[in-house]
């Protein structure tokens, strides 16, 4: 499978990265020269396999159902967690407007 | 003042606990070293007053008869993947430039408390994606080892590639490197030191940032097998943040190591001699076959029959995951934000995006993206991950035979920066021989066994079974004690 500039176009609308013209249209050959190198996979018989998700089996551990189980990644942070934003507002993140 | 740069971490750990020097003393020299090194780029901040403080801690606990902790007063790189309190935390990308944490991962938090100091946050590829350190947003790292007769500057390898040329130059006795698909053993090779990617989990992932979750583990890279043992056994630890950690005691690595092979199968994989390696590789791999013979080793032919494929499916899965990992960068609670006159919330998103990530970021982002979008999710990731169930197999019927496997870490050795951007592809396949024990999340480790004729480092590759650090450890000491690795590179910067 190939893709074409409208299909690089597509993906790039899905992940949010805004592209020129001249970037979709150098990424068209490099991102096919990737596709055509991993269509290799197809060859492999894999007949019964299950997709592996794990390398090491485990269950998921629960944490304790109690308020600031860890009090690093609990409540009252609110200062904290706005410090990097690059424009907080009133205790919130601050965004353009989305209502119209 | 004295000079102590030719120091590594057992050295320094025991001279500062016998009191033969201070650790004011090492981090000082540590600190003027990285300082005069500045052409090299292999910090992107450096932060010589953490290391002061973390050395003044420790002269003043031993001053109080305290315990010393494992790494005492040992002054550290720290890949910039690490999330440090209150220190600035790229990934080398612009997208997280100015970025200060209000936390501290795990991995460098148990660095500390062990007694461990920071001399900076050291540059990488842009979110550890890369193989040459060439898509950093910082600047190239240049490696300090320069061909026989030639000025050009030579890559230090990647991701970790900052980590690699600090502690081959010896401005830093030890770094910390992450390894999602050879970004600890690759740089390793490249510039003659000792690195070890543990098993899947040892080392907490919280607080480092994510790239491909299911492969990401971070080690230490150092230059002798002790120094990366005692490391290790200061990083790893069960973490309940991450909901992958292993909650499994720390072996005590370095108390363990022991170059005494008898009785061990070592496997030589058949399938790992490939087209395109170099003459003097194949050279190496067949004198680190008489080493560990050396050693009391049994050498057996095995296979791995899906090694080909590895590769392919980790340039699937990694995308995939990345692609998803990096969603969280929209410039609205951290990094930057580019915000066009007049655009709404999804123009910023994409704005934000476009002027943030680098190049190779893009590129995987979109890869990613398509490989999961609905229509293409079974042909190319669901058969990618079962791709990576039967590279994981090949290993399990491995182990019926051996114990660790020995493989070259790398097809080549370095190469001048600037000399593979051509082509995505020929850069991904530097990895070829170091991706198989990612996908299976297999301790694997690098150390040095030779120089090419024009005097560039090779490595050798070890391989051990889940949770067997100590066995790749301990094959990596005996080659090491056989080769006798003591080229270090001549000044220049």
């Amino acid at each position: 499978m190939s893709v074409d500039k409208a299909t690089v176009a597509k993906i790039a609308s899905l992940a949010r990265i805004k592209m020129g013209d001249e970037e979709l249209e150098r990424m068209v050959p490099e991102l096919n020269g990737i596709l055509d190198w991993v269509e290799q996979l197809g060859e492999v018989d894999v007949t019964g396999i299950e997709p592996m998700t794990a390398v090491i089996p485990k269950k998921l551990r629960l944490r304790d159902d109690v308020v600031d189980a860890d009090p690093l990644m609990g409540g009252g942070k609110r200062e904290d967690v706005l410090a990097n934003a690059p424009a907080a507002e009133h205790g919130f993140f601050g965004v353009p407007k989305v209502i119209e | 003042m004295a000079d102590f740069t030719d120091l590594g971490v057992k050295d320094i750990r025991d001279g500062v606990a016998s009191g033969e020097f201070t650790a004011r003393e090492v981090a000082e020299s540590f600190n003027a070293a990285v300082a005069d090194a500045a052409a090299l780029n292999a910090f992107i901040v450096t932060t010589p007053e953490h290391a002061l403080a973390a050395a003044d801690k420790v002269d003043a606990d031993r001053a109080a008869g305290k315990d010393l902790g494992k790494m005492a007063g040992v002054p550290i790189g720290m890949k910039d993947l690490f999330a440090t309190h209150g220190v600035q935390t790229t990934a080398a990308s612009h997208i997280l430039e100015g970025f200060k944490p209000d936390y501290e991962s795990t991995v460098s938090s148990n660095l500390w408390a062990a007694g461990a100091g920071m001399l900076g946050k050291l540059n990488l590829d842009q979110f550890a994606m890369g193989s040459s350190n060439e898509t950093s947003y910082f600047g190239n790292v240049n490696s300090p080892w320069r061909k026989e007769g030639s000025n050009a500057a030579m890559s230090p390898g990647g991701s970790s590639g900052g980590s690699s040329s600090a502690v081959a130059s010896r401005i830093a006795p030890a770094a910390t490197g992450t390894d999602t698909g050879g970004s600890i053993r690759q740089p390793a090779a490249f510039t003659g030191i000792c690195g070890i990617k543990p098993t899947y989990g040892r080392c907490s992932r919280w607080g480092v940032v994510a790239f491909a979750s299911s492969l990401d583990q971070a080690g230490p890279m150092a230059r002798s097998v002790e120094d990366c043992a005692i490391m290790l056994e200061a990083m790893a630890g069960f973490d309940p943040k991450d909901s992958t950690s292993l909650q499994m005691d720390v072996p005590a690595w370095e108390a363990g190591l022991s170059a005494d092979l008898k009785g061990k199968k070592v496997g030589i994989p058949r399938e790992y001699r490939m087209d395109g390696t170099y003459e003097a590789i194949l050279k190496s791999w067949e004198q680190g076959k008489e080493w560990l013979r050396d050693a009391g080793a049994e050498i057996v032919d095995i296979s791995l029959p899906h090694t080909k494929y590895a590769l392919p499916a980790y340039y699937i899965i990694a995308p995939a995951e990345a692609s998803s990992n990096l969603a969280r960068y929209d410039g609205v609670r951290y990094g930057l934000r580019e915000l066009p006159e007049g655009a709404g919330l999804q123009d910023m998103y994409a704005a934000t995006r476009a002027a943030g990530f680098g190049d190779e970021v893009k590129r995987r982002i979109l890869i990613g993206t398509y490989v999961l979008s609905a229509g293409f999710y079974d042909a190319y990731y669901n058969q990618a991950q079962k791709v990576r169930a039967l590279v994981a197999r090949d290993f399990e019927q491995a182990w019926a035979t051996c114990d660790v496997i020995l493989a070259p870490t790398t097809p080549t050795p370095s190469f001048p920066l600037g000399s593979l951007n051509e082509d995505p592809l020929t850069m991904y396949l530097n990895d070829v021989f170091a991706v198989p024990a990612s996908l299976a999340g297999l301790p694997a480790m690098s150390v040095p066994a030779t120089l090419t004729d024009d005097g560039l480092p090779l490595g050798l590759q070890l391989v051990g079974k889940p949770f067997d650090e100590q066995g790749v450890l301990n094959a990596g000491l005996a080659i090491q004690q056989r080769a006798n690795f003591a080229a270090k590179p001549e000044k220049w910067w």
